[in-house]
């Protein structure tokens, strides 16, 4: 297992957000976290980027334990993630920000193929690049948040709501190159409140309910669930 | 491959040019001539301004009327340097310090304790000396100060800071060591001597005092500037800009926060020092809380992250006050109407220009990002 999760709790203060999560990543796959507002999705994913600390539970990764590891060490370890909202750095241009994606690394000419490869994907963002990441459009921002994090060449890549605010043309378009970034080998840990193409893209899916997971399943079992369905798809 | 479909991608991409790198502002877009050139000659017109007065007319409209020209130029100077030293905290890392001039006290009251015979060691060290020592316990204070405060964000840093001025200066007002309102006499003040055998740095003339304080400012501009360019101005950047995603990259947002608390404390001090030195003399009273604020003030009005708009801060805090001062309206001297007005200043450019006068483009780029997310579009 890349990523496992072991019975995690964290805490906000007096309020108990996650209640015993547990759920493992294969490398390779695209795993699928859903579910609705404030069932744990995002606490989940800044538990296992370090920005959070959990009260109970462990997290491994690659076979080493890292649940009291500083965030910036998990990063050199081959975690990244776009957040949710997308985190763009507004003064920095789109090239200083995929630069900050590469913030812990030193190898300068690996780090050019790396921005070619995200131009690559992006060629959007070669047209940008010297413009200010604040004056980009919602999808344009999003494809920045999805290619900063591929910056740091990472084993797994969270992905916060990549379809957050975004036409449905562009929804399409951002799920192909994540399957794209898939196949290229980095494994990926999507949280997604739009069910329908998340579970029709993923290898596996999570179900978070208030905090705890109620069902899982293969992408395309949990598609046909008749309960997801109903809660999740917007099919009756 | 499936990317985003794109007229253009069958083109050969342009190669990235290293001046494609950074949002720049006006001089950063000159040629590199052309920067030096306006850069060393604002250099030579800032050593000239003590004689500003000579200049037939425009000249006695400069300077100041009740105060010695030379004195103010200085009193210039430190609140320049201090506008500096706390750009780097404010608008380089983007944390809110209304204590800065906390340091800026632990600096002066260093070089009272090694120097002045009223001090209860009674060392009596020359000022050149004790100037490393208190610039190292004022950078000691700041890392004190931030180790358990960096952790808090925004509002609540900014109390924090708030309080430590305020111990500071109480401290001061009750502690026998540091004596309060008698304070420390007879601080030495700079050494060398004029070719008549003269001392440079007297009481009869404070000119001198603003070439040193000129040329501190300068070799801190230039340390600052570099800092500003490196991987720590980088680090800064991005947590000013969004530190959750700052954090996400890999930046160690604690290391690099209490970076930029310590050079503001260290310039805070250097501050001090010269203050110190100048003066010859100072109590507790010296290092009221307006003083903090005023800096800030200016530092935000000439424009919070950029060096120059804190330059121009730095001048416009310690200059108009000044200039007012001796000018009567209505039989009250303008003088006493210096908050008041700053107050009034300083809605206008919050209102008008809230970047600032010489803005950072990056920060005005921050303060656009900040509005939408308020009131989305």
């Amino acid at each position: 297992m890349l990523l496992e999760i072991d019975n995690i709790t964290l805490l906000y203060g007096r309020i108990q957000a996650l209640h015993g999560i547990s759920l493992e990543v294969d490398q390779g796959e695209i795993v699928a976290l859903i579910g609705a507002n404030g069932a744990g999705k995002t606490t989940t994913m800044r538990a296992v980027s370090g920005l959070r600390p959990i009260a109970s539970g462990a997290i491994r990764f690659a076979g080493q334990d890292i649940t009291r590891m500083r965030p910036d060490l998990r990063v050199v370890r081959g975690i990244s993630q776009s957040p949710e909202g997308r985190g763009i750095f507004p003064g920095m241009t789109v090239l200083e920000n995929l630069e900050m994606g590469a913030y812990t690394r030193r190898d300068g000419a690996a780090i050019r193929q790396d921005l070619d490869r995200v131009f690559g994907l992006f060629p959007r963002l070669r047209e940008r690049m010297r413009q200010p990441g604040g004056t980009l459009s919602g999808g344009e921002q999003q494809m920045l948040a999805v290619g900063r994090a591929l910056m740091s060449r990472p084993k797994l890549m969270l992905l916060d709501e990549p379809s957050m605010g975004l036409a449905p043309m562009l929804i399409q378009q951002i799920f192909s190159i994540i399957t794209e970034i898939n196949q290229q080998g980095t494994t990926i840990l999507l949280v997604e409140q739009n069910a329908q193409q998340a579970l029709s893209r993923a290898h596996r899916a999570y179900v978070l309910e208030t905090g705890q997971i109620v069902k899982s399943g293969t992408g395309s079992e949990l598609l046909h669930d008749p309960a997801v369905k109903d809660a999740y798809l917007g099919v009756a | 491959m499936t990317a985003v479909e794109n007229h253009q991608t069958a083109q050969a991409p342009p190669p990235v040019k290293a001046t494609d790198r950074t949002v720049r502002g006006w001089l950063g877009r000159q040629p590199l001539p052309v920067r030096i050139l306006v850069i060393v000659g604002f250099a030579i017109l800032a050593y000239l301004l003590p004689y500003v007065g000579d200049v037939p007319v425009l000249g006695p409209q400069v300077v100041t009327q009740a105060n010695d020209w030379g004195s103010v130029l200085f009193e210039i100077s430190y609140f320049v340097l201090l506008a500096i030293g706390l750009n780097v905290v404010v608008g380089f890392a983007g944390l809110l310090d209304l204590g800065y001039v906390g340091f800026f006290a632990v600096g002066a009251y260093t070089v009272a304790l090694l120097t002045s015979p009223d001090s209860n060691f009674g060392l009596k060290w020359v000022w050149l000396a004790s100037v490393p020592v208190a610039i190292a316990v004022a950078m000691f204070s700041g890392l004190i100060l931030g180790w358990p405060t960096l952790r808090l964000r925004g509002d609540y840093l900014a109390i924090v800071t708030l309080g430590f001025a305020e111990i500071i200066r109480i401290f001061a007002d009750s502690a026998p060591l540091l004596r309060g309102d008698r304070g420390f006499g007879s601080i030495p003040h700079p050494p060398g001597n004029n070719p008549d055998g003269t001392a440079i740095f007297s009481v009869r003339d404070a000119t001198p005092y603003y070439w040193l304080g000129l040329s501190i400012i300068i070799l801190v501009i230039l340390a600052v500037r570099n800092l500003d360019r490196s991987r720590v101005g980088r680090s800064w950047l991005a947590i000013r800009e969004d530190e959750e995603a700052a954090e996400i990259m890999g930046v160690r947002t604690i290391k690099f926060k209490l970076w930029a608390f310590a050079i503001g404390a260290c310039v805070a001090g250097l501050g001090g020092v010269m203050f110190a030195g100048y003066q010859g003399f100072m109590n507790s009273s010296t290092f009221v809380l307006q003083f903090s604020i005023l800096v800030l003030a200016g530092v935000v009005m000439g424009g919070s992250g950029n060096i120059a708009g804190a330059i121009l801060g730095g001048v416009l805090i310690a200059y108009v006050p000044e200039r007012l001062r001796g000018i009567e309206v209505f039989g009250q001297d303008l003088f006493q109407w210096r908050f008041l007005m700053f107050g009034v200043i300083i809605i206008l450019i919050m209102i008008f220009r809230p970047q600032g006068v010489i803005p950072s483009r990056r920060r005005a780029m921050e303060l656009k990002d900040r509005a939408k997310e308020v009131a989305p579009e």
